[in-house]
Parts: structure tokens; sequence; C-alpha cells
């Protein structure tokens, strides 16, 4: 514990190229507002003093017209509040970002009350998480209860774990280190106790961690036997009686509705197709898909979307 | 207490505090809303302790890293208690129910409220509400925190949650009643000359709090109800596992909850025109624009609910409208902190016990709206919510604004409440005591927001812990602080000086009438000439002020 606790307070306070940017636009918030709470607080110090009762002071008051100051601050605060909003506006469009195709792409599954990490290769993890510096990170959230957040206070950001939706963030960590992780979400009764570090590596160490690890077949292939097991393929292989949808090359198909819409297959509507597949039916197949709500746990879930990712024309099971 | 009272006999009338008959039953069967004021100054008083009894458990336990004086369920349940105790059965009747109740009619020179027998319907419904959740809060447990997220609070969490609600939902109903009330009274029985831009400041807040009341509080009652219906029977809302939608939750929740945030300021700002203006001798600056300002909070207040909601993974284009709405509400917030400095400007200025808890709100409120920017820019939002940061900011809001407009309102309306002067000195040494302390307890928590120290943690990692200490300490010195006006106006009730009918030579209808008014206020119709705050053409009160 010690050690840790070392380690964290020897790690900066910035350590996502998200980071300097962050507190860039929080240093400028705090220079301008610094000034208007000074500047109010000074001129009400001022007035008070000047203008306390029993001092003998001129009092006739010469402004002729009241409503100018009223339009200059009303004009000044909006002017400085656009700016300020263009501006963490911009900045948050970078968080939403797509990210880049050679990302890492990790799962984080949050359950009362830790966090569960899965690396592509299949590597798991509790309440710690192990990255390589300088390379984007893309980690999709998921809950396997109630909401929970993904905190880490050295990259800036925060996002929720939402039960029955994927939600996803990504930064690129720019300093080796050990960092906090937090979850901020009130999520019952141990949730100051849901918290753990990232530990941000060079790629090479990356590397030899992911090997020090006990070598599990990866998320896709993980995903590949339940999509057999879980008696899935029974209907969507190709040769199937059953007339059900051909699932090769799906994940980011726009798909036909047999209500007329049409959407695009990504993990949200994959993940509702699975669990509550009277949604939204293909154009052209009967709704005789059986929920599987109650037989697939958050992980086994996130490895059969895995899978379906990758799921192309080549490899049919 | 409908005794007719003519004219002749108005000076030899008792005032409404020694009124035959006060018999307990009198006062729990009153329709005066001067009587029914102080049914809720004494509640409200009363779940103020507990709340702060709440606070000060948890200041305690986050003196060290480790759990130590709680264990992690009693301390999710104090923080629960503290935040449902604090939010609906003090601060959002705090200034309406007791201030508004009592100043309201006398302010427009009416003889009560539009509707007296709903007026003690709503202290009813308030109290039995509040005690049955009280209860089932202390008695079972509520571990949801005040915000009740789904799905911990309507699938996963144990206790009360269900009792809790509808204690909530029950007291909803007192604040749409009084807001019904209120709304009705300002419309229909001002007196002759009082035209809606001679009215005080104090006013229009009060009506514009009561139009928040009456549009947002239903949804909210039917929001609780939900989540009940979904613990209770299973039905499919806000749980996905039903096929529900927990984010759908969090938007009705703030719909109602953000704007019931200005329902807990925009009273306090009323209290504070009134004030400054009275110990300053002078107009308010720019009357309109304080009015419309007023209004327009509690219009923009609706349409920025989403900015509760930046990392919950709503979209990114909503979160940006909300962002920006949130920087617009800003403005009429702002528009009001100049303009009652600029009425410091050339002014007369007394520094009395209640013109320093007004100065107090000014600077605090000042801080709280100029932190809530940094909530409002959604990049910097990612960073600070759910932490400290926000504790701080809402703090400096609720406590730091709202808590001492009330306590300064309540000295300066105090005379004609009680017919009785406290002691300024020990007014002013409060009034400091709790600006120092409440800085010292909150400040910190700005810090260590940033740095990213989550609400809501029992046991927290240790480079938190000095920010913590500082804060726990501070927190001391608020709660000795908080003791004194009781102290002070409790003994004044008894001991004090009487006042007189207006010790602070303010104008206004309510200094018009004696100190404590009779049951019906006025001895005939006061007819209104003037605009308000017409200090110029009065005489400065040096020479015959209050010791």
């Amino acid at each position: 514990m010690n050690e840790l606790q070392q380690a964290v307070e020897q790690s900066p306070f910035a350590a996502s190229e998200l980071a300097s940017d962050v507190d860039l636009l929080f240093y400028a918030m705090l220079t301008v507002c610094g000034f208007v709470a000074l500047g109010v607080t000074v001129a009400m110090l001022d007035f008070c003093i000047r203008y306390r009762s029993g001092k003998q002071v001129d009092r006739t008051l010469r402004l002729r017209n009241l409503r100018l100051p009223e339009y200059i601050w009303i004009g000044v605060p909006l002017l400085i509040f656009l700016g300020f909003f263009v501006w963490g506006a911009t900045l948050f469009m970078r968080y939403q970002q797509l990210p880049p195709e050679d990302a890492l792409r990790i799962h984080g599954v949050g359950k009362q009350w830790m966090w569960k990490f899965y690396h592509p290769g299949g590597q798991r993890e509790i309440n710690e998480l192990h990255i390589p510096v300088d390379r984007p990170v893309v980690v999709v959230l998921s809950s396997e209860d109630v909401i929970h957040s993904f905190f880490v206070p050295a990259f800036r950001v925060k996002q929720d774990a939402v039960p029955g939706r994927y939600t996803r963030t990504a930064f690129t960590a720019s300093e080796p280190g050990t960092y906090r992780l937090f979850c901020a979400e009130f999520c019952g009764l141990k949730h100051s106790k849901m918290r753990g570090q990232v530990e941000v590596m060079s790629a090479q160490h990356y590397a030899e961690w992911l090997d020090t690890r006990e070598q599990s077949p990866t998320l896709a292939a993980a995903g590949e036997a339940l999509f057999r097991t879980k008696g899935c393929s029974g209907c969507h292989a190709v040769d199937s009686a059953v007339h059900a949808p051909d699932l090769r090359g799906i994940y980011g198909r726009i798909v036909h509705l047999r209500d007329g819409r049409s959407l695009r297959a990504d993990v949200a509507y994959l993940r509702d197709s699975i669990l509550l597949p009277e949604k939204d039916v293909v154009a052209g197949y009967q709704p005789i898909m059986p929920s599987f709500a109650d037989q697939l746990t958050e992980e086994e879930l996130l490895k059969i979307l895995a899978f379906l990712q990758d799921f192309d024309e080549r490899d049919a099971p | 207490m409908s005794n007719a009272t003519s004219a002749g006999d108005y000076r030899a009338t008792k005032s409404y505090l020694h009124h035959e008959p006060h018999s307990i039953r009198a006062w729990l069967l009153t329709t005066d809303h001067k009587r029914i004021a102080w049914l809720f100054i004494a509640s409200i008083t009363f779940f103020f302790v507990i709340g702060g009894l709440a606070a000060t458990l948890i200041r305690l336990e986050l003196i060290t890293p480790v759990g130590d004086l709680l264990t992690a369920e009693g301390y999710n349940r104090t923080f629960s208690l503290h935040g449902i105790v604090m939010v609906w059965f003090f601060l959002v009747p705090a200034i309406p129910a007791t201030l508004g109740n009592f100043l309201l009619p006398i302010m427009i020179g009416a003889r009560d409220l539009a509707f007296p027998r709903l007026n003690l319907l709503s202290w009813y419904v308030y109290i039995l509400g509040a005690l049955f959740t009280v209860f089932a809060v202390v008695a079972g447990g509520v571990d949801t925190g005040w915000t009740f997220y789904t799905p911990l609070s309507s699938m996963f969490a144990n206790g009360n949650v269900v009792a809790a609600i509808i204690g909530v939902f029950v007291v909803g109903f007192s604040s749409i009643l009084t807001g019904i009330n209120f709304i009705a009274t300002v419309h229909t029985m001002r007196a002759p000359g009082l035209t809606w831009f001679r009215l005080p400041l104090f006013v229009w807040a009060i009506y514009a709090t009561a139009l928040i009341m009456v549009l947002a509080t239903p949804v909210l009652a039917i929001t609780l109800l939900m989540v009940a219906l979904e613990r209770l029977f299973q039905i499919g809302i806000f749980n996905p596992a039903l096929g529900g939608d927990p984010l759908l939750f969090q938007h009705l929740f703030w719909f109602y909850s953000h704007p019931a945030v200005y329902i807990m300021i925009l009273p306090g700002m009323g209290v504070v025109s009134e004030i400054i203006t009275c110990f300053a001798r002078k107009r308010i600056f720019g009357y309109r624009f304080m009015a419309y300002s007023l209004l327009a909070i509690a219009f923009i207040g609706f349409l920025v609910w989403g900015h509760h909601m930046f990392v919950s993974g709503q979209t990114t284009y909503a979160s940006l409208a909300f962002g920006l709405l949130s920087f617009l509400v800003a403005i009429p917030s702002a528009v009001k902190v100049f303009n009652w400095t600029a009425t410091l400007y050339k002014g007369r200025i007394h520094f009395d016990g209640a013109m320093l808890y007004a100065l107090g709100f000014v600077a605090l409120f000042t801080i709280g709206g100029l932190t809530g920017l940094f909530l409002a820019s959604v990049a910097l939002d990612v960073q600070v919510h759910d932490t400290y940061f926000v504790v701080a900011h809402f703090h400096y809001i609720m406590v730091g604004g709202m808590v001492m407009a009330y306590l300064g309102g309540l000295h300066f309306w105090w005379p004609k409440i009680s017919g009785r002067l406290f002691s300024e000195f020990w007014a002013k040494v409060s009034a400091i005591t709790i600006f120092v302390g409440f800085n010292l307890t909150f400040f910190p928590q700005f810090i260590m927001g940033y740095l990213g120290m989550p609400r809501r943690y029992h046991t927290y990692t240790p480079e938190f812990t000095s920010y913590h200490v500082i804060s726990s300490l501070g927190a001391l010195l608020l709660a000795a602080g908080y003791l004194l006006p009781l102290l002070n106006l409790g003994w004044s009730m008894f001991w004090g000086k009487r006042s007189g009918s207006n010790p602070w030579h303010a104008t206004g209808l309510e200094w018009q009438a004696h100190s404590p008014p009779p049951p019906l206020n006025f001895e005939s119709v006061p007819e209104v000439t003037e605009p308000p705050y017409n200090y110029d053409a009065r005489d400065p009160f040096d020479g015959s002020r209050p010791q």
C-alpha cells in the first residue's frame, strides 16, 4: 500500500495528451473568473468604505444613462462566456473523436464493486489496468448492475458505465507511471472501495506484461466458441434449416428492418438484438428468436460481440 | 381567526402573536399566514438541525482517509439523509414558506394569502410527509443519495426506498400548493397603486419561485412514482434488465431538480435586494433588469438540466446545447451581482448584522456562480463531475448563498415578526463566523475536486487528507456560527427591546404595519403612490438607530 501511494505521488498530475489542454482551459477560466470575483469584491469593499454612513462625501449620482451599464454588464460577460463555451466545446469534440484504427481496444465492465478489464488478447485484470504509453486507448464500458463511472483524474477522463448499453472513452497516456482509477458514480455500499490504478508502461514493457499473463484465447476466439455453445450458430449458420439472418460481415452494415426503419449494426444494435430480439426485427424475417438476456453474462456478451465484429465472409463457423 | 377588525380599534387590537385564542390548538388550526409562517419556521429549523447533525457526522468521518467512525452503510445512509432533508425539507421551503408566507401578503398590502386554508393544508402536507420520510430513512435506512439514481434505487438498494420516495412525493404537493397560493395572491391581491413594477424585488423573487414550484414539482412526483412502481411491481421503466432506460430517470429527475436549485436561490436574491437597498439607503440599481433577470433565470433554468449528464452517455450535441444554455443562465445571475454592487455606489452604508449577511451572500454567491461556469464547460466538467468540486460549487450557492440570505432576512424582518430587537453585536459576530467557517469548509473542496477526489466516498486515498482535515475544522466553526442566531434571536423573543414598527426606517408596506402585525395586518387598505426603495426621499436613519 505504501509502495503504491509512493508510486502515485511520484507520477505527474497531467498524464494524457488531453490533460494539458484541459488544464490550459481550466487556468484560463480560473484567471478570468478570479479577476471578476476580485473586481466585484474590491468594488464592494471600496464602496463600503467610501460611502459608509457618517462619512461626508459627494453622493450625487451623475450617471445620465442608467441603462448603459446594464448593457455593458450583459454584453461583456456574454462575449466572454461564448468564447469559453466555444473553447470548451472544441476540446470536448476532441474527446469524442473516433479513435484511430490502431487504437488499443479494451473492454471495461463495472460490477458492484470492482472494475474488470479485458485486453484484446484475452488477458483479464481486476481493479488494475495496464496500458502502453503514447498509444491511443479506447475503453468500451458496460455494467453488470448499476451505473458506475470510469474516472482517471490524471488523464482528465470520466465516463459512466451504464447497464444495458455501451459507452466509450478514449485517451492517449503520455507519461509512464501509476495513476488512480476511481468509480465516480455512487454505486452502493462499497462505492468508495471501487478504485484501483492504471499502470502506464512503455510499449515494450506492456508487451512483456501481456506475455506474463495467463494465456487465454482472444476475446474474439472465446466469442466464437460461445457462438457455437450457446446455440447461436444453430440458426444463424448459412445452411441452417431455420430462417435467420446471416451474420457474416454484419458489423457496421446498414440493416433494414421490418417496420421500415434502417440503422447501422453497431455494438448497441447487436447487443439489443441478442437481449431484446423483438425490438429491431430485420426485414424478411419472423420474430422467432428467443431473448438471451438470462443466459449470457456481461462478459460472455462482450466476447460474442468481439467475435461478431471480426466475423466476415471468410471464416464462417 | 376571521375576527372582523374595524378601523377604529386597530391600535387596541392585539398582535397576531398575542391575539386570542393562542392555545396550541388555535396555532395548529390557524389560517393566519403569519402563524403558519411560524409553523414553518419551527419545522424547517428542526429539519436543519437533523440535516446539520448528519453533515457533522460526515465531516467527522472524513477527517481520516479510512472509515473509523461510521460503517460504509452508515456513511451512505448519513449523506443520503443529509441530502434528502436539506434539499426537500429545509432549502426548498426555507424562504418561501417562512419569510414568503409572512411577508408576501403584508408587502402587497393584503390581509392574508388568497387561499388561507390551502396555506394551512400546505404545512400539514409538508410536516406529515417530511416526518414520515425522516422516520423511514432513520428506521430503515436509505442509501441511494438524495438523487435516487436508477437502477441502484429501483432494483439494487436495500432499505426503505419506497417509503422515502412516497414521503418526498407527498412533500412535493406542499410546494405546489404554496406556489399556487403565491401566484394567485400576487395576481389578485395587490393594494391599489401597487403596479407590477412597484413590487419589491422580494415579491418578484417569490413569484418567480412559485412559477417554478408549480411547473417543475409535478415532474418530480411522476418520476418518483415511477421508481416506486418499478421497485414494487417490476414494471420496466428505468431498469434495462426489464427493458427500461436508466438515463430516462436522470432526464426526468434533473428536469425538476435543476429548476429546484433556482427554487432555492431566487428567494435569497429577493431577500438580499431588500436588505442592501435598506442599509445602503438607496434605490436598487436597475430595478427592471433585476425583476426581468429573476424571470429569465426561472425560464432558462428549465432548459439546462442536461448539464448533469455530460458523462452519462448522452449524445455529444445534446451536451453541447445544454452547455451553451448553462453559460447563458449565468448572465442574469451576473446582472444581479453587478446591480447589487452598483447599488452600494454613492450609498450611505450601514453595517448592521443583516447587512453583513447580505454582503456575505453576494461574495459567496459570486464564487458559487463563477464556479458554475466551469461545470457548464463540457470539457472541464468531464474532470470535475461527481467530484468535490461540484460539492463545493452547490454548497456555495445553497449554503453560502441561500442560508446566508435566509439568516439575513430573518434578522432583517425579525423586528416585524417578533416585535423585538436582537443583539446587533452577536448578529455581526454570527455573520462573520459563518462566513469564515463556510469558506474554510468548502474552499478546499474545490481544490481536491479538481485533483480528482470523488464525492460520496466513505474512505479515500491518502493524498486528499489535508484538504479534508481543513474542511472538517471549518465545519466545526460553521456549526458554531449557526448556533449563534438561534440563541440570539431566541433570547430576543423574550428579553429583546421592543422594536417599534420600523426600526431600520425602511420603505415597503410591511414596515407600515405594526410590529408584530395584528391578525389582519393593516388598519385600512394601504395605497401605494411611489416606486419601491424610495430611500433618497427619506431621512437617513443615523440619528435614531437601534443599538
